[in-house]
């Protein structure tokens, strides 16, 4: 593997590793929001 | 999801889309350095777009400060957090092009040492932000961001006023390049820019959330008789 296909791989892992983590805290937080709307209702 | 929010994502898409195909096919091979050179149609955008994002930090920063605004000080923590992402990646790009252009992989340079100090500074806000848990915590970390902010010029312009081992710029600064590397260049900023403003708004919803569900949980252990707790 070429150093420039190594770091075009590495930008797009990292940005893709912290969209995974956006995406899970913010099914996370929504989901907890929901439960606590629920509960108050 | 709003309007402006998808249009905004099928336009980064489609930017980031082309960009990569300006980077790898439409720019010309550089003649010293080879193919190696296209990483850095990766590697200064995304350093444009961290710089961005830490002035975003500094000014939403600032309003918190003089207002007290949630919604700035939700907006400070995701731009530094997102920031920070766009920081890594220069800080790894960068060294995977050093590799086979200088030889070594890093050196205590003014523009790459700076760099590695603004990942730290940033790192160190977000560490704030997570382990920090009391009413003063947003106002530390206003103050810690807008020192923070002082080193991104320092970064930019320490090429410009010293001699360093890394490249001069090319862009406004004496510098030549071809037209179709600039195109090539600016495409991508226009597109890491755009990726970067999807993201920021992402990661601020999310805050925004949490802090709904924080207040909730405030306010339910409030409601609750003391004998329930």
């Amino acid at each position: 593997m070429t150093y420039l296909h190594a770091a075009y791989i590495a930008t797009w892992v990292i940005h893709i590793t912290y969209l995974s983590f956006l995406v899970r805290r913010y099914s996370q937080v929504r989901k907890e929001a929901e439960e606590l709307r629920r509960k108050q209702q | 999801m709003s309007r402006t929010f998808t249009i905004l994502a099928i336009v980064a898409a489609g930017l980031l889309s082309w960009g990569l195909y300006g980077a790898l096919v439409g720019a010309p091979t550089e003649q010293t350095m080879g193919d190696v050179q296209r990483i850095f149609y990766y590697h200064v955008p995304s350093a444009w777009t961290a710089f961005t994002l830490f002035a975003v930090n500094l000014v939403a920063s600032v309003v918190y400060l003089i207002k007290r605004n949630p919604k700035a000080d939700a907006l400070a923590l995701a731009s530094a957090e997102v920031g920070v992402v766009f920081c890594t990646v220069v800080l790894v790009t960068g060294p995977i092009w050093a590799r086979p252009v200088w030889g070594i992989w890093w050196t205590w340079d003014l523009r790459l040492t700076l760099t590695l100090v603004l990942w730290l500074i940033y790192v160190s806000y977000l560490v704030l932000r997570r382990f920090s848990s009391g009413s003063q915590t947003p106002v530390m970390a206003a103050v810690l961001a807008i020192l923070g902010a002082l080193d991104v010029p320092l970064v930019y312009f320490s090429i410009w006023f010293f001699r360093t081992q890394h490249p001069q710029p090319v862009v406004g600064g004496g510098g030549s390049i071809d037209p179709r590397m600039l195109h090539v260049l600016l495409l991508n900023w226009a597109a890491f820019s755009c990726f970067g403003a999807l993201v920021c708004w992402s990661r601020y919803r999310v805050e925004v959330v949490q802090r709904e569900v924080e207040e909730m949980l405030a306010l339910e252990s409030l409601l609750e008789p003391r004998g329930a707790r």
